[in-house]
């Protein structure tokens, strides 16, 4: 009889197995977000609950690692699973590539009601950020597309007691006044800068900063659209800025595969003496050390040509599901928490910047020299165009190889554009 | 009657191998499902441009193959995880052969020293790759190296010898070669000291009686009693080495230049640039599998032509 009834039990388990696989996700009332900001995960709770008394919805914020974040969101947008409300850590193409296949829902209307009244509350370079212009190159439909819900930009922090040490009484305004300070500092056994450049972004980011002061936007944007070579001396010179850095000893040792955490560590426990860093910096060197004695300032000019430029706009913004039924709680909440008041609980608990600029009266007076930069702030997501990202790729590869005295100026200089008229030419060929 | 007898055995072995089949029915099912079907899923990627994103998915047929063919990169990449694999193959398996064969003996503390062989690939890769990374850090605070070996070897005089160990393309990959091999070597230690075991103790005495020496007892009776456990204990190395990428995040996060990318660090790149490429990351994968499969089948060969041999 046992024997009898064991195929039945192999067939009801195979059976069991196919109707166990697929099959709808629940939907409830409850708006479900998806982030990844470990050090506001709290806040968020917070926040929610007071939502709820106040209006008698639910919100559920739910975190994962940063590190699998862009997979999680990717793969559940292969699986049509995307939660009411998620962030992309990615490019504009690729956010352009989400609205496109219809996952992301176009605000516009929500943010011209009352005569635009939430839109203007907000820093106009953080929804530059989510915001798609009449006659992009994505050919996305014109919009806005996210909520910033705080501001961020990178600059140099330095410290102010090893600068003294070394005798330098002033933070630097030019490059070579950044140099002799590095000199001064190596001089008293100090490293002068530290950076998270086992990252490349950040790579990427320094190096814009100094072509954007070397040949101005038009140049830069001229080079993404292949009219401008990079062997151009104007990029030559911006390749150059690594090398006399790396020359004149101002980078801390490893810099090049120091992630930024690492980075940050250097800095607040005093082992470096400036820092290139994001604003979200001022809570974490609080956490590490919160006796650190440090000011901020843009990264020092080589030309005098054009103003030196910063990556600066939506440090996170939040994108709602166009297809989830609970769309309209999900803009409600979104609009509530870029609110001034809860703008300045976030900025007074993380220490960000807030996106709502009626909010910035109450911040650290750090956090203001940041804010006051927002001034120079660009950012890939804002410019008309983006570069190729397998151009981007040896490009910061190229960097990194000039610092750690591998190749020179010239030769990466020439790499970076063998690849991009390789990828020019593999598009051309796939227009026709 | 006969024609009556033989219906029946036609239904038993029917029935028989109805049952069979059900009973190896699930196992099939999970297979397809879990393996052939994503591998169809994978090669069928592969001959598509796609961001993983767009629902559209054109069809280019072997366009990313021919262009795996001229990248440098993936090719570099792949000889940076034979150089892993060759470092995890001597030195990992010698020295896990050479504890092996000391904890088979008679000793004190053999216990103790087989536990703390077997630490290293019980920790987390992460963690190794930090614990690694601080002391292969090449910093310094008020004059002083915060690194250990770079400490040690000021402390020491050996001054001359210190470097910045992981920014350096020199010795980059060979650090992470010998972090890898010192994190794997206890699952080679494990599997070969388990082997030596089951090795009957009499024929060793046989051999001593007969007059054989220990380096003729070494060759002639453990090597040929350990070959099968050598070779599944070689596959499972090259298996592992050529895929390791977690200690390279840890330890070099997006990597050196060039001088640190493994095949699986460039799928990674390929799926996560600012524009995602997924085709290419499956035609990678796809390549990278067909690699791994033609090496684990000759080794297999090398090793039954040893066995006859």
């Amino acid at each position: 009889m046992r024997r009898k009834s064991l195929p039945f039990f192999a067939l009801l388990l195979s059976l069991s197995f196919i109707s166990g696989c697929g099959g709808p996700v629940k939907q409830n009332d409850t708006v479900v977000i998806w982030h990844w900001m470990n050090d506001r995960d709290d806040a968020f709770r917070e926040l929610t609950k007071r939502y709820e008394e106040e209006t008698g919805n639910k919100v559920s914020f739910e975190l994962y690692a940063p590190s699998v974040y862009s997979q999680k969101i990717t793969a559940a947008a292969q699986a049509r699973i995307l939660p009411d409300v998620f962030g992309i850590l990615n490019t504009k193409s690729v956010v352009a590539s989400f609205i496109k296949s219809g996952f992301i829902a176009n605000l516009n209307k929500d943010f011209a009601k009352d005569n635009s009244a939430w839109e203007k509350s907000l820093y106009a370079e953080a929804i530059a950020s989510t915001r798609f212009e009449e006659g992009n190159v994505y050919d996305v439909e014109p919009g806005i597309y996210g909520v910033p819900i705080d501001i961020t930009n990178l600059k140099i922090l330095y410290n102010k007691k090893l600068l003294e040490k070394a005798g330098v009484n002033k933070a630097p305004e030019t490059f070579d006044e950044f140099i002799e300070a590095a000199k001064a500092l190596n001089r008293v056994g100090i490293s002068g800068l530290v950076s998270g450049w086992g990252e490349v972004w950040m790579v990427d980011c320094f190096a814009s900063n100094y072509a954007f002061n070397i040949m101005g936007e038009e140049k830069v944007l001229a080079t993404f659209r292949g009219e401008v070579p990079y062997t151009d001396p104007d990029w030559i010179e911006v390749f150059r800025v690594f090398e006399t850095l790396r020359v004149n000893n101002a980078l801390t040792s490893g810099v090049v595969t120091k992630s930024n955490k690492d980075a940050e560590q250097d800095f607040a426990l005093e082992r470096a003496a400036f820092a290139f860093n994001g604003s979200w910096c001022v809570n974490v060197y609080n956490d590490m050390n919160a006796e650190l004695e440090y000011g901020s300032m843009l990264p020092p000019p080589v030309s005098d040509k054009f103003p030196m430029k910063i990556w600066g706009g939506a440090g996170s913004s939040f994108m709602v599901n166009n297809t989830s039924p609970n769309k309209d709680k999900a803009v409600t909440f979104l609009r509530w928490l870029t609110a001034r008041k809860q703008q300045i609980y976030l900025a007074q608990k993380i220490k960000n910047l807030p996106s709502n600029h009626f909010a910035t009266a109450s911040i650290p007076e750090i956090l203001s020299e940041f804010a006051s930069a927002m001034a120079h702030a660009t950012h890939p997501t804002i410019w008309p165009l983006n570069e190729e990202s397998m151009v981007t790729e040896k490009f910061d590869r190229g960097i990194q190889s000039i610092i750690i005295g591998e190749k020179t100026p010239q030769q990466v200089a020439q790499e970076v554009q063998e690849i991009k008229i390789r990828v020019m030419e593999k598009k051309k060929k796939k227009r026709k | 009657m006969s024609a009556t007898l033989t219906q029946k055995k036609s239904i038993a072995s029917v029935k028989s191998n109805a049952e069979s089949f059900l009973f190896i029915l699930p196992a099939v099912l999970i297979f397809s499902v879990f393996y052939i079907y994503p591998f169809s899923q994978i090669f069928n990627l592969s001959l598509r441009e796609w961001d993983g994103i767009s629902l559209s998915r054109p069809l280019i047929w072997f366009d990313n193959y021919k262009e795996l063919l001229g990248d440098k990169i993936w090719w570099q990449s792949l000889w940076h995880a034979g150089y892993i694999t060759l470092f995890a193959l001597t030195f990992q398996n010698i020295l896990a052969f050479a504890l092996a064969l000391a904890c088979d003996r008679e000793m004190k503390l053999k216990g103790f020293y087989r536990v703390v062989f077997f630490i290293p690939p019980i920790l987390s890769e992460i963690v190794v790759a930090l614990i690694w990374k601080w002391i292969l850090y090449s910093g310094m605070q008020e004059g002083q190296h915060i690194g250990l070996l770079n400490y040690f070897l000021n402390r020491t005089g050996w001054h001359h010898l210190i470097n910045n160990w992981l920014s350096n393309p020199e010795t980059a990959l060979t650090c992470i070669a010998i972090v890898h091999s010192w994190k794997g070597f206890g699952w080679g230690f494990i599997m070969l000291l388990a082997g030596l075991q089951t090795i009957d103790r009499q024929l060793y005495e046989a051999a001593r009686v007969d007059g054989a020496g220990p380096l003729s007892v070494f060759k002639n009776v453990t090597i040929p009693m350990m070959l099968p456990v050598i070779v599944v204990v070689l596959i499972l190395t090259v298996l592992g080495s050529m895929q390791v990428f977690v200690l390279i995040l840890g330890m070099v996060g997006q990597g050196l230049v060039y001088h640190t990318e493994v095949p699986v660090t460039r799928i990674l790149t390929a799926m996560q640039s600012g524009e995602p490429r997924f085709g290419y990351a499956c035609a990678m994968g796809i390549n990278f599998g067909m690699i791994l499969i033609a090496v684990s089948f000759t080794m297999k060969l090398i090793s039954s032509r040893m066995k006859q041999a």
